[in-house]
């Protein structure tokens, strides 16, 4: 008994720390804005201490010059902007980072450390300084119009900063190592003998792909897609420099609530909302995979 | 009788070109008939499972060919040829149920789920495992794992089934039982199986033929019975059971009849497969169970006496170590039929008599 109640004050001193920071600063926080999101804003900043749905009912209604309520889709636009810019982005990345995984993962350990450590590269640097890089690189007199002047191909610039081709690039830019490293962490842990005993039972490289590789690496898939898709969601850095702030997306609409437009309850709404479309998708994930093992075992 | 696969003189080494060259293989060739149970036989690192990778088609050789029923194999990737590996560690996909696992290699071939499912279970039933079929491997034991490994490498009925070293990993129990089994399946099935293991017992109890290797060349090729009574070298009759190796000189020859001298004190005959010339040294293998020991008062002929220096007990035999005449040093074998007590002790002495036949001279 004695050592079981060691144990567990152990356990606790350990976990303290982490525990007292998530609490600072992410459950003050989160009840901080699930208040606010139900308050009245406040023109000169801040909020009015009045209970109210205003903010959630403007991200669908508006108010016109009659006062009726009409329904707007302007920030549903933005959202479903947001989610398919992010898809955009997770499914580049994986058909990008995929083969840049498997590759790592199949060198001698030597040499894979330092190709991990290569791709981890990017993070040496701020990231606003690489996404304004980006913007020198894509701009008008930037380096692919200059190049591709020189080279004939086109005679006057096109234009690809502040498109949402920008911004895809510049997420996937900005979320590629988080869906290479866990895919690599999969495919390290693989059984090379599978493959071969695969090849060896009539499976070509197609068939080997679909049917022993991709099945086993889903973990790392799955975990990086989820790393990628939900910081895209939100993402802000990368919309608002090189979007240009003429494609708004959710990062940039929340923080403009907080900004210039002055209006803390639907910044706060708009960042709840936004969490429970992540929570949502992540519940699927976790419950999906077990419900099929359940259903597995029942057939059996 | 038609040869299944025909290894023609086959060098594989890795790493060429490079100050870690390594030849596995030197120059190998070898005959593996239809219907035959066939076993490489050899210490690890000896080439045998290079040899049964390049079979298969992990590895591509650096000289030579290996032809599969007269089609030379050497632009075939592994998933065209019509031969099937049953690895060490089973390599079972772990994220597939055990029917899933047998019925891979039809689905890759496009069969039909119908053909699929029959073969599933004919397979299942061969391997008497019936009711595993919607287990996941990592709920199987090991010999389980061992029976699917085996079903899923039949399945796809193939010409040849390649088995690397199947029973190392299983308790010896379960490594005896499933040598028959394996024997009686290769009978059953009628299809050629190469068996790659280094376990000399394994060797002899399932195989038709063996070829025993050491740092990558064939070092004697035969039946059990061949290997074991009339070795060809040093390094087979040393490395299959135990043997008494005396080193002797050549003093007469009478046709096939090779009369050596042992310290110039004993002459026995020997036999063997050499060119040797009166006044030569040689190397005789002898193996301990065809020695008897007689009681120093036994009249016997053709005998020589030692003394016994050691015995040791081991269950079903005892094992003496003597010395004969002037220090030769010969091991004996003898079943413990009498209850109680070894015939002889230390320090004994006792007429020697060696069987008829039981010398081999050995090449080198």
């Amino acid at each position: 008994m004695n050592q079981a109640k060691r144990e567990a004050t152990r356990r606790w001193l350990g976990l303290g720390p982490a525990i007292l920071l998530i609490f600072i600063f992410m459950i003050i926080p989160l009840c901080i804005i699930s208040t606010y999101s139900f308050l009245e804003s406040n023109p000169y900043g801040g909020v009015k201490p009045h209970f109210s749905f205003a903010a959630y009912s403007q991200f669908l209604f508006e108010l016109d010059f009659d006062d009726n309520v009409v329904f707007n889709p302007a920030y549903l636009m933005i959202f479903w902007r947001s989610f398919v810019l992010a898809l955009a982005t997770t499914i580049l990345c994986l058909l990008i980072g995929f083969p840049v995984a498997y590759y790592i993962a199949l060198q001698p350990p030597s040499k894979r450390n330092l190709l991990v450590f290569l791709v981890t590269i990017p993070f040496w640097t701020n990231l606003l300084i690489r996404t304004f890089s980006w913007i020198l690189i894509l701009r008008d007199s930037g380096v692919v119009n200059n190049i591709l002047i020189w080279t004939g191909i086109i005679d006057k610039p096109i234009t690809l900063l502040y498109t949402n081709g920008a911004i895809l690039i510049g997420l996937v830019y900005t979320y590629i190592p988080f869906i290479v490293l866990p895919i690599y962490a999969t495919v390290e842990k693989l059984d090379i003998r599978l493959f071969e005993a695969a090849h060896d039972l009539y499976a070509n490289r197609r068939q080997l792909m679909r049917y022993i590789i991709l099945p086993l690496t889903a973990p790392g898939i799955i975990a990086g897609g989820i790393l990628v898709f939900v910081p895209s969601l939100g993402a802000f850095i990368a919309p608002n420099l090189l979007g240009g702030g003429k494609k708004l997306m959710l990062g940039s609409l929340i923080q403009l609530q907080f900004a210039s437009s002055r209006n803390w309850p639907f910044g706060s709404a708009v960042a709840l909302l936004l969490m429970a479309v992540v929570l949502i998708a992540m519940l699927i994930y976790i419950l999906g995979p077990a419900r099929k093992t359940d259903m597995g075992e029942h057939a059996g | 009788m038609q040869t299944a696969i025909d290894v023609r003189h086959v060098t594989k080494k890795f790493g060429e070109r490079t100050k870690h060259e390594v030849t596995a293989l030197d120059d190998v060739s070898v005959s593996i008939n239809d219907n035959e149970f066939f076993t490489l036989l050899g210490p690890s690192g000896c080439g045998k499972t290079t040899l049964l990778r390049l079979i298969a088609g992990f590895e591509y050789s650096t000289r030579g060919e290996i032809l599969l029923y007269g089609d030379n194999l050497v632009d075939q990737p592994p998933h065209k040829r019509p031969i099937n590996t049953v690895f060490q560690n089973y390599a079972l996909f772990p994220h597939m149920t055990i029917a899933e696992n047998i019925g891979f290699p039809l689905k890759m071939l496009g069969k039909s789920e119908k053909e699929i499912s029959n073969s599933v279970n004919k397979n299942l039933e061969l391997v008497k495992m019936r009711e595993f079929s919607h287990r996941t491997p990592d709920q199987l034991s090991g010999g389980q794992q061992q029976r699917i490994a085996l079903a899923r490498a039949l399945a796809p009925d193939p010409k040849v089934l390649l088995l690397d070293e199947p029973l190392s990993a299983l308790d010896l129990k379960l490594r005896q039982q499933m040598r028959s089994e394996l024997k009686t399946l290769q009978r059953e099935t009628g299809i050629t199986f190469v068996f790659v293991t280094h376990d000399q017992v394994e060797a002899l109890t399932m195989s038709d033929r063996i070829a025993v290797m050491s740092v990558g060349r064939i070092r004697q090729k035969g039946g059990p019975t061949d290997i074991y009574e009339k070795p060809a070298n040093r390094f087979v009759a040393d490395f299959i059971g135990e043997t008494n190796l005396i080193e002797a000189i050549v003093s007469k020859i009478e046709g096939k009849n090779i009369f050596c001298t042992i310290n110039d004190t004993i002459t026995l005959k020997g036999e063997g497969e050499t060119n040797k010339n009166i006044g030569d040294h040689v190397t005789l293998a002898l193996r301990p169970e065809k020695i008897t020991l007689y009681h120093i008062d036994e009249n016997i002929e053709d005998t020589f006496t030692g003394y016994i220096n050691t015995t040791i007990y081991i269950g079903t035999d005892t094992t003496y170590l003597m010395t004969a005449n002037n220090n030769i040093e010969l091991t004996t074998r003898e079943p413990n039929s009498i209850v109680g007590q070894a015939r002889f002790k230390e320090g004994d002495k006792v007429n020697i008599k060696v069987a008829q036949g039981a010398i081999r001279i050995l090449e080198d």
